[in-house]
């Protein structure tokens, strides 16, 4: 295998994992605040569910790296140009309605881009993607449902909703781009080619939309560019809570 | 209904362990409605693999015994051993009864 390759996999990995790992940071912060008791449970589920899958992916992302790197080292000492995670997870949490309707978008996504992972030559993905495969089940199963009840629900809930739909849409691009990264590597069956995925998640999603009374925003520009380090101010903020005690005290142990 | 959640439905929640045959009663969640009550259950009481089924039942759908009558109800069967099939014990010889 060529350097090149080792290259686009560790920025592939990265891509995957710091998804994972930005997600289930977001997740985290619910905990002590969620509206209902049953709801912290939930939310803290998801996120872990997150944090191990970025452990997953982390791990063998450090492994293409092949320099001492560890899941640990990339994820606390990595600063917000070198995070490649989809723009979508790391906007803030919102209300309730926008925590719901980021994670419904994304787990759409989620689910296709991993059942066809789990099909790919590069074994370790592939074993990631099925592992998991039960988990993004049900994360999408729960955020449906609640997509459902909030959108067909009260005037509140539903207005609600609709607003975080129309601010997350514009962010909704990015998840089916490819660059010279997956296109090398999808020549090796070693990725998945998002672009396919544009067209089944348009359908699935519009499907819901009709079912919970919920439009489709017009937007005319996607906003792109957390795959290649090009953040929003949110991600600053999320790594200091995320990073803080590992700069402060290298190498601390639980 | 509201959309509060002071306003959510009660739901008992009853486990079956992998290799247990009867679900178990292990305690309750506040839901809008059937599914979500499934989802609240699993989240809250399936964490640390406690069960492969889950059965959720509105509360105000079970009726309860009434303590204050347990005494009519169940006192009555305590002196009567002849109930149990050990009682009787089956003569030499004979196969079936």
């Amino acid at each position: 295998m060529s350097d090149g390759l080792h290259g686009y996999q560790y920025d592939y990995a990265l891509r995957l994992g710091d998804t994972a790992l930005v997600l289930g940071q977001r997740l985290s912060e619910w905990v002590g605040h969620a509206p209902a008791l049953e709801l912290e449970m939930a939310v803290s589920n998801l996120a872990l569910d997150q944090i191990g899958e970025a452990q997953l992916l982390l791990e063998y992302a450090a492994a293409h790296k092949g320099d001492g790197s560890s899941a640990d080292s990339l994820a606390f000492g990595r600063d917000v140009l070198d995070f490649r995670n989809l723009l979508l997870v790391e906007q803030p949490n919102g209300d309730w309605a926008m925590t719901i309707a980021r994670h419904y978008l994304y787990s759409v996504f989620h689910r296709l881009h991993f059942a066809a992972l789990a099909a790919c030559a590069d074994e370790r993905l592939a074993g990631i993607a099925a592992k998991t495969a039960p988990e993004i089940a049900y994360h999408l199963r729960f955020a449906r449902d609640w997509m459902l009840r909030l959108g067909d629900g009260t005037e509140e809930s539903h207005a609600r909703l609709q607003a975080a739909v129309d601010r997350l849409w514009k962010f909704t691009g990015e998840m089916f781009e490819a660059d010279a990264v997956e296109e090398a590597l999808v020549a090796e069956d070693l990725a998945v080619d998002a672009r396919r995925l544009a067209a089944p998640w348009r359908a699935e999603v519009e499907a819901l939309f009709r079912e919970a009374g919920l439009a489709i925003p017009a937007v005319s520009r996607m906003t792109t560019g957390g795959r290649r380090g090009h953040h929003s101010e949110h991600l600053g903020h999320l790594l200091a809570e995320l990073q803080f005690l590992q700069r402060t005290y290298p190498g601390l142990e639980w | 209904m509201s959309g509060k959640t002071r306003d959510w439905t009660l739901y008992e929640v009853f486990v079956r362990s992998k290799n247990g045959l009867a679900h178990k009663h292990v305690g309750s969640v506040h839901a809008v409605d059937a599914d979500t009550a499934i989802e609240a259950a699993r989240d809250i009481y399936t964490r640390r693999a406690e069960g492969v089924s889950l059965w959720v039942v509105p509360s105000a759908a079970i009726i309860a015994s009434d303590p204050d009558e347990a005494a009519a109800l169940f006192e009555p069967a305590k002196d009567k051993i002849y109930r149990h099939p050990t009682f009787y014990s089956i003569p030499e010889g004979v196969e079936n009864i």
